[in-house]
């Protein structure tokens, strides 16, 4: 992966950003720095507000005040699919595959060179990063399984050689073994060091692949810190994330 | 009914002969119709009900584009791009205001644009009947087939449908933009987040609908009389075409449109008075048969 400008400037800042759909104000001056190679988790409770910062992030919910930058430069206001060419992968929640395509198909789609014109991810690239998906490029995405759907759709995202990676829910409605190997390969990719941010209302999940994480409550920041010190404080646990 | 006549030329290879080529160009230039407005539905989830409009637009281009050069290939392009052109202008200005509104918002938007192109191309071209002719690379003596005669321009005519037909449908489902564009006709929203330009592709995707409906008006031209208001009775076709092809489906555009060409032209011998209703009656038949069409997509 081709490094972005400005090293010391975060890759994705989300800062001060009020989200309304309509009248009803959903997110309250969210602020939210991701840095390089950082695995951010994006923590909260049903409703908290998760997808919508993900939606103002990829210009699908346009905030109406505040900003979102990436490598410092503004992509707040951009259509969705300039904010994607700028660099922003955004995968969003329900694993929206292409159900008449073959996996290599849905992988054709997503493929885009990199902001700074990078082809970094190819389908070969893929395949060998998600071996599952090697054996079925041939297979109507519709008939894959909830599992080997998400790693697709991750998969697709990655074609186009985002700088920042969204994932929106990955474990949600998995079967236990199947989170489990999400997270290998969210792991995977932080070692690649991928830059991720993650929501999710998992919180073991989280804490095994995450190096950070921001907590939100009620369209609100709550908490930011990195993933050990979450994981020492009983009193956010409780009172965010009910475990 | 005259069933004596039809069984005569049936039996009668000279007739059968050129009632199929008769048949056959109806189909075509119906196919390619009605494969605009097949790909325009399937994509943008719209009916063109100003599809026609197209068709006669991509006639009276190819019409002026020969009367100006002489040529037929220039006039061809005329015909295709003229038509793919105002098209796109027709997407952006007023369509695209209407998606996902009222379908008689969709319908009085088509209606308006029917009645404005008539009335241009009666200001432009005159309201009275206007002849092509046959262009010179086609002025020879037809083909002899089984005793029946075929014009040489016939046979052009049905080879550059199924050639257009065939460089349609392996766009669509071998190269990337066409894989691209069967995404945008389920989940615009994810194509968009893949960082594609969604409004520029159906504006695309419209225009190449407006080509194919102007490239059977320019291939129409020779053949047929121009008038304002000849895209009208091709609409209607075509929908029946669509209809019993199944929507979105090309090969299906392709038999339904050959089905109706062949009933046409042998149902205006055997039927003279009942060739309309003859092409509905199909279509009933067709809708109780198999709702979703002979070749489209069994869903819901
Ligand atoms: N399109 C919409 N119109 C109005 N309100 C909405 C809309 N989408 C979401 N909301 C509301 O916004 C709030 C935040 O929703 P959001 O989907 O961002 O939460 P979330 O944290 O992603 O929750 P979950 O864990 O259930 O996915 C909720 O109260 C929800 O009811
Ligand atoms: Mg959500």
């Amino acid at each position: 992966m081709s490094a972005p400008p400005n090293p010391g400037v975060p890759i994705l800042e989300v800062k001060g950003t009020d989200v309304f759909y309509g009248a009803s104000q959903i997110l309250f001056g969210i602020d939210l720095a991701v840095a390089r190679g950082q695995t951010m988790a994006l923590l909260g409770r049903n409703g908290a507000g998760k997808s919508t910062t993900f939606k103002a992030i990829a210009g699908i919910a346009p905030p109406r005040r505040g900003q979102v930058l990436l490598s410092g430069a503004a992509v707040s206001g951009k259509a969705p699919y300039l904010v994607a060419r700028a660099g922003i992968g955004y995968v969003p929640e329900d694993r929206q595959v292409f159900p008449e395509h073959t996996v290599e198909d849905n992988l054709i789609v997503g493929a885009k060179a990199g902001p700074r014109g990078d082809r970094h991810w190819t389908a070969e690239r893929i395949y060998e990063v998600f071996p599952l998906l090697a054996g079925m490029r041939h297979r109507m995405a519709g008939r894959l399984s909830g599992g080997e759907q998400q790693m697709l759709t991750i998969a697709r995202t990655l074609m186009g050689n985002p700088d920042i990676l969204l994932l929106d829910e990955p474990s949600e409605g998995l079967a236990p073994i199947i989170v489990r190997a999400i997270g290998d390969l969210i792991r995977t990719l932080r070692g690649m060091s991928v830059t991720i941010l993650i929501a999710e209302q998992n919180m073991h999940f989280c804490l095994g692949v995450a190096t950070h994480a921001t907590v939100i409550d009620k369209g609100q920041v709550v908490y930011s810190a990195g993933i050990d010190e979450l994981r020492g404080n009983d009193a956010i646990l409780q009172r965010y994330l009910a475990v | 009914m005259n069933l004596d006549v039809l069984a005569g030329c049936v039996a009668t290879a000279s007739c059968f002969v050129t009632q199929v080529s008769t048949g056959l160009i109806v189909g075509m230039l119906l196919f390619l119709v009605a494969s605009g407005l097949s790909l325009i539905f399937g994509v943008l989830g719209v009916v063109n009900f100003a599809h026609g409009v197209f068709y006669m637009l991509g006639a009276y281009f190819a019409f002026a584009a020969y009367e100006a050069t002489g040529s037929f290939v220039l006039a061809l392009l005329a015909g295709a791009a003229g038509a793919g052109l105002v098209g796109i202008v027709f997407e952006r200005f007023f369509m695209s205001r209407v998606y996902g509104k009222d379908l008689l918002m969709q319908l009085l938007v088509c209606y308006a644009a029917i009645l404005i192109c008539d009335d241009l191309v009666k200001i432009v071209f005159g309201a009275d009947y206007k002849l092509m002719g046959m262009p010179e690379a086609f002025a020879t003596a037809p083909v002899e087939v089984l005793g029946g005669f075929i014009p040489g321009y016939y046979i052009f005519m049905v080879g550059m449908a199924l050639g257009i037909g065939a460089v349609l449908w392996l766009g669509i489902n071998r190269t990337r933009l066409g894989k691209i564009i069967r995404a945008l006709a389920i989940n615009p929203q994810m194509v968009g987040a893949l960082g594609i330009n969604t409004r520029l592709l159906y504006a695309g995707v419209f225009g190449m609908g407006c080509v194919l409906a102007g490239t059977a008006g320019a291939l129409a031209a020779p053949v047929r009389t121009l008038t304002p208001g000849m895209g009208l009775s091709v609409l209607i076709e075509s929908f029946i075409v669509t209809v019993i092809g199944g929507m979105g489906s090309i090969p299906g555009a392709l038999v339904a449109a050959i089905l109706i060409g062949l009933t046409r032209a042998f149902g205006a011998i055997g039927f003279p008075l009942f060739t309309d209703g003859l092409m509905f009656a199909l279509m009933g038949l067709v809708l109780i048969l198999r709702p979703s069409g002979l070749l489209g997509a069994r869903t819901a």
